[in-house]
């Protein structure tokens, strides 16, 4: 009896710091790694995990006197809402998830923001662009990137530079999403003196756009703008090139950000696409790295072409940690407040949000960057063409 | 007015490409009432196998199609004897779900090969142009080769022993063995060809349109649109269904916004199940007995 009150004591002992305070924080996520959302949801989540191998391979977060590290818990949500609303309770009940991370997506990110408001989470966002997000009251949510509304403002602007008359056919997905940018775009347009002579949705599951592309053809536009995510705006680019629709100008939503696009050939020549960050911006930050460290680090770990969705992966964490140490404390609500006043420069950007009641958590100074693909000594390669303090070339007008 | 032929024209050339990937399920439904959940995954085999030969063996691109056909053909076969044999006969549901569950595991393969990355098939041929409007040479092209892969399929079932067999088998599968035909084998016969078609349509489509692993589920839904169209069973009637879905989609564009299509297709597809059961068409093979 004795003996096993000593080997208990020892075991004990020994165990002991398994018991002690928790040195380790938890963030809760959930990716498509499955689904239509797959590409891109991937590359964020591999932002991300850079990020959390970056921190602990330096030993973890420093705040105050104490060190964390990061752990990840994360599952696929087969990019549907009703997997998000599940796996995010999951999340917090079960995984007991300190901070989240959103989905990818504007339409997942919206699913989540209710189950993480709902029980006071954290959760930076990554993915979802649209602002209503932001405008049915919360606390928790910060919003990393630029929103919805000002993703074709770039656009609008460097295509002003070029012509001070333009036809414009707005086409687009009829998820929320799309439907968030072209309604703000419309408004730009009209203010920035453009016509828009054809406005149509597409369900997202649209395989063949001839019937559309005809039609735009019809309306006698020289502009195109809208798409919506992967799939269907490469089938978009690939359609208007064969069919010959005579465009001056084309702007197409997140599919021509993906390196893969450039197998569309010649169809993919002067297709502009509004990006959230590209590897040759010049931010200079006030902490973390550079542009070109960052991509430099993602691409030889994961032996791929760095994106935009990889950085915004990586950055919601930066910010994270920098508000925590900020703070000097894990704690969420102190947390909160350093995400609410901070006002800095990162490889990504420019990071403020709004802190009113109305619009809590929207991005208000993020910028986003144009990028075109144009040919260069033969191969095709995707510029920046706006704003003037980023661009590598100017923009190509017209493409056809 | 010419946007309007134009949009008709479109619509009537991917609509047989549409008809060549319906007749694959019409025709096994015809043979062994079963309804083949695997088409979508064999239709984005066939985009698959174009964008390897191509890309990666450095073949032509309608240099493709023979062994997009022969491999579909061989596929179906293996397909018959793993996932459907033993289902002939039994309950439709137990069909339904066995060929569900073979998609799902060749989806989920696929997804962990090449994730939802997009894939193209850059194809280079001159169109044809009628004023400001242009019918791109693939298009064409498709519907050149599905009228031809048509004409070959009508040859065959009405001109070959095989083809005859795979009639008798469809009319009447007692009756058949009677005579002396395999029927087993008839039938791992027309299952392959089902295939098949659905690999060649899949190849056709990649000509036409960029592709990921996900791309079958939307094919296959208009699959069974123009199956119901043409009438189940009957794979002349699914090439006229699928004509007639590309017509439909043509003329009805340019008048409504195209998101109302998708709604008017299948409120047009309920009412030819409810009243014209048979399909549009009702152009059937003798049924079997009993």
């Amino acid at each position: 009896m004795k003996r096993l009150c000593i080997i208990a004591a020892g075991a004990l002992l020994i165990a002991a710091p398994a018991f002690a305070a928790d040195d380790t924080i938890t963030i809760g996520m959930t990716v498509s790694q499955t689904g239509s959302l797959n590409v891109d949801s991937v590359a964020q989540l591999k932002g991300s995990e850079l990020w959390r191998d970056e921190v602990n391979d330096a030993g973890g977060i420093k705040v105050g006197d104490k060190h964390y590290k990061i752990r990840f818990v994360e599952y696929d949500d087969q990019s549907q809402g009703s997997r998000v609303q599940q796996l995010y309770t999951r999340l917090i009940v079960q995984d007991h998830a300190e901070y989240l991370f959103s989905p990818y997506s504007s339409g997942l990110t919206a699913t989540a923001a209710v189950i993480s408001e709902q029980y006071g989470k954290v959760m930076v966002i990554a993915g979802g662009a649209e602002g209503k997000i932001f405008q049915l009251g919360n606390k928790y949510l910060f919003q990393a990137i630029t929103s919805a509304d000002h993703y074709l403002s770039g656009a609008i602007q460097a295509l002003k530079e070029k012509t001070s008359h333009a036809d414009i056919a707005f086409v687009y997905s009829d998820d929320p999403f799309s439907k968030a940018v072209v309604e703000a775009a419309r408004k730009q347009a009209a203010e920035a003196g453009f016509k828009e002579v054809l406005v149509e949705t597409y369900p997202a599951s649209t395989t063949d756009f001839s019937p559309i592309i005809n039609k735009i053809i019809s309306s006698k536009a020289d502009t195109f703008m809208g798409g919506g995510h992967y799939p269907d705006g490469a089938t978009l680019a690939r359609q208007l090139y064969d069919q010959k629709a005579g465009l001056k100008w084309v702007s197409i939503l997140v599919a021509p950000d993906s390196p893969k696009f450039a197998s569309l050939g010649p169809a993919a020549t002067g297709i502009t696409v509004p990006s959230q960050w590209e590897p040759g911006v010049t931010y200079k930050p006030d902490f973390g790295p550079t542009p070109a460290a960052f991509a430099k680090d993602f691409e030889a770990k994961e032996k791929v072409g760095v994106d935009y969705h990889a950085a915004s992966g990586y950055i919601v964490g930066l910010l994270l940690q920098h508000a925590m140490e900020q703070a000097g404390s894990i704690e969420p609500d102190k947390v909160a407040e350093e995400l609410n006043k901070l006002e800095v420069t990162t490889f990504f950007g420019r990071y403020k949000i709004a802190t009113d009641a109305q619009n809590h958590g929207l991005q208000i100074a993020h910028q986003m960057v144009l990028a075109q693909w144009q040919m260069k000594d033969g191969k095709l390669d995707l510029q920046m063409v706006w704003p003037d303090a980023a661009k590598t070339a100017n923009p190509l007008y017209p493409i056809n | 007015m010419i946007g309007l032929l134009a949009s008709i024209v479109d619509g009537l050339l991917v609509g047989s490409v549409y008809g060549l990937a319906a007749m694959g399920i019409s025709l096994i439904w015809g043979v062994m009432d079963v309804i083949n959940l695997t088409h979508g995954a064999m239709i984005v085999a066939g985009m698959f196998g174009l964008y390897l030969l191509v890309n990666d063996a450095g073949f032509p691109v309608y240099a493709a199609l023979p062994p997009v056909l022969i491999a579909g053909l061989l596929v179906g076969i293996a397909l018959y004897w793993i996932a459907v044999h033993r289902m002939i006969g039994r309950p439709p549901l137990m069909s339904l779900l066995s060929t569900f569950s073979v998609n799902l595991v060749l989806i989920g393969l696929g997804t962990a090969q090449w994730g939802t990355v997009l894939f193209n098939v850059q194809v280079s041929l001159p169109g044809l142009s009628l004023g400001r409007y242009t019918f791109p040479g693939t298009h064409i092209m498709a519907a050149v080769l599905t009228a031809v892969i048509a004409g070959v399929l009508y040859l065959f079932l009405f001109h070959t022993r095989p083809g005859k067999a795979v009639r008798a088998v469809s009319g009447n599968r007692e009756a058949a063995e009677l005579v002396g035909i395999p029927t087993t084998r008839v039938l791992a016969l027309a299952f392959g060809l089902g295939v098949a078609l659905a690999g060649v349509s899949g190849m056709l489509i990649g000509t036409l349109f960029p592709f990921t692993v996900l791309s079958g589920d939307a094919y296959q839904l208009k699959s069974f649109v123009v199956t119901v169209l043409g009438g189940l069973g009957n794979p002349t009637g699914a090439l006229i269904g699928g004509l007639a879905l590309g017509l439909f989609e043509g003329l009805s564009t340019p008048f409504m916004p195209v998101s109302w299509t998708l709604v008017f297709e299948f409120v047009l597809f309920v009412v030819v199940l409810i009243a014209f059961p048979g399909g549009l068409l009702n152009l059937r093979w003798p049924r079997r007995a009993g």
